[in-house]
């Protein structure tokens, strides 16, 4: 999209439009177990976007000719509401929405040990309900929160980050307005405790060495978007003892 | 193993496998290739006449047919003085016994993404030259990719293919009261798409060794050697080292294949 004359990214102090600074996150919210009737779930702010995130199973796979007889099938659906973005999206998966089921599935995979469920799915509903870019990183994030709330064994969580050009100048967690503006996005997917990487994508124009800034600026995040994630996790079942020792 | 996919029918059997890890493991590849060479490329341009321009491309074994149309329609909203571009992948049944009719599957759809991305974020396609009425009228590339036999690293030839295909394109304008004109291309980006197989980087690979790659990730370069699009695909991992590795193969690799086959018309 071409950038209007009127709007400036970067402000004479060096500072982003949302008053951020070129490494600095958006403040990030995390909330696990929010469903009541999903076996595992999450619920995530990150900026402006909202996502809910719903895991069904282990459960047997339909339709069944799609079950692998040796392992689970890790199925994300990457979901935008219709009022998620300033122009209505009309509902339903479009070729972005299938594209970025596809690579979230994948990177789901990765850490699931599915080869302790033969024949079975694991559906992953991610709900985008209000989108300000880094909705595919967002939405991973949550969704192996969900993953580990359902009890489901993984080797990792899951961390996402993206990174991007704006103005010239490499960025970390673009907003929406950098997003339609500037000048490239690479959002990532890594396995926080050996920092491999399980989703990559990347559009735009950048250099090798603006590649290597970004994934510095990447990598770099992903340990206290961890810690938040293990946080929201233990919050819910500190909740979770307490609510049984009520009970007792 | 991808779901919902007719691909992942296609596998390799144990034996076979294991010949290929011992091969690779001894520094080969099982068609004799090293494990940074491109397959033979072979290229028909303007194979189908009734298009505005096409190649029929073959790598390896892999054939895919990139036939171009145009036609007149309303911009975008948001980009009202520029035509409009439009990628699709059909994975029809002749190319592979494991490809069924129907409509776009998400390989198909992931495919087509890539390789339209790679072409959008170049800004190969001088869009504003495209427009004919600000906000009313203006030019839409269809690029159509028709694979018509399937033996691995689809993208690498649709991207080529669709580059070659655009290089030569003629815009109907005659058939619209307009005068013909060469379709205007400015840059030329390249794919090249590498697979880890075990812990191996193999550059294109054949349908054998996409069967039994982890991770697959595509590099798209421009002219200058800078990245305009990646996409990592496979549920297995990647280091960033070995991210930065297909990055150098895929701009020295992707400036041959540029010079070779894409700007040799010129």
């Amino acid at each position: 999209m071409e950038k209007p004359e009127d709007i400036k990214l970067i402000d004479e102090n060096g500072l982003r439009i949302d008053g951020r600074r070129f490494d600095q996150l958006r403040p990030i919210r995390m909330e696990v177990g929010v469903l009541s009737r999903a076996d595992g779930s999450a619920y995530v702010e990150w900026g402006g976007n909202k996502i809910l995130v719903g895991v069904y199973g282990p459960r047997e796979m339909y339709p069944k000719h799609m079950q692998n007889p040796t392992r689970a099938v890790v199925r994300a659906r990457y979901n935008m509401a219709a009022f998620s973005v300033d122009e209505r999206k009309r509902p339903g998966p479009d070729r972005r929405s299938i594209e970025l089921s596809k690579v979230i599935s994948e990177a789901l995979s990765n850490v699931v040990f599915t080869e302790y469920f033969p024949r079975a799915s694991i559906d992953v509903f991610i709900e985008v309900l209000q989108a300000d870019a880094g909705t595919r990183v967002a939405g991973i994030t949550a969704a192996s929160l969900a993953l580990a709330d359902a009890g489901i064994p993984m080797k990792d969580l899951v961390v996402g980050c993206a990174a991007g050009k704006i103005e010239g100048h490499v960025v970390l967690d673009l907003c929406k307005e950098e997003d339609n503006y500037g000048e490239a996005d690479l959002p990532v997917a890594v396995l926080p405790r050996t920092k491999e990487i399980v989703l990559l994508q990347m559009d735009g124009h950048m250099t090798v060495e603006e590649i290597d800034q970004a994934m510095d600026m990447i990598m770099k995040s992903v340990d206290y978007i961890y810690e938040l994630q293990k946080e929201a996790l233990r919050r819910r079942y500190v909740r979770y003892a307490e609510e049984i020792e009520e009970g007792e | 193993m991808k779901m919902g996919s007719k691909l992942a029918e296609d596998v390799v059997s144990e034996i076979r496998k294991d010949y290929i890890m011992n091969l690779l493991s001894s520094g080969r590849r099982a068609d004799g290739r090293d494990f940074e060479e491109y397959r033979k490329i072979d290229v028909v341009v303007n194979f189908a006449k009734r298009a505005e321009g096409s190649a029929l491309v073959r790598l390896g074994e892999t054939q895919v047919l990139v036939g171009v149309k145009m036609d007149i329609g309303e911009p975008f909203a948001d980009t009202p003085n520029q035509g409009v571009m439009t990628t699709n992948v059909e994975l029809v049944p002749i190319a592979s016994p494991t490809f069924e009719p129907g409509p776009p599957n998400e390989e198909a759809i992931e495919i087509a993404r890539v390789v339209d991305r790679g072409i959008r974020e170049s800004k190969a396609i001088d869009l504003e030259k495209l427009c004919i009425e600000e906000g009313e009228k203006v030019w839409i590339v269809f690029i159509d990719i028709h694979v018509l036999n399937y033996d691995g690293n689809l993208i690498d030839a649709s991207a080529l293919g669709a580059m070659i295909a655009l290089k030569n394109t003629i815009v109907p304008g005659s058939k619209f009261g307009y005068e013909d004109f060469p379709l205007p291309v400015n840059h030329y980006p390249v794919a090249v798409t590498v697979a880890k197989v075990g812990k191996t980087l193999l550059v294109d690979p054949c349908l054998e060794e996409e069967n039994l790659a982890e991770a697959r990730l595509t590099v798209t370069t421009d002219e200058n050697g800078d990245i305009r699009a990646m996409q990592k695909g496979l549920s297995g991992s990647l280091t960033y080292d070995e991210v930065k590795k297909v990055i150098n193969m895929s701009q020295r690799i992707g400036k041959e294949i540029r010079e070779k086959y894409i700007l040799s018309g010129d």
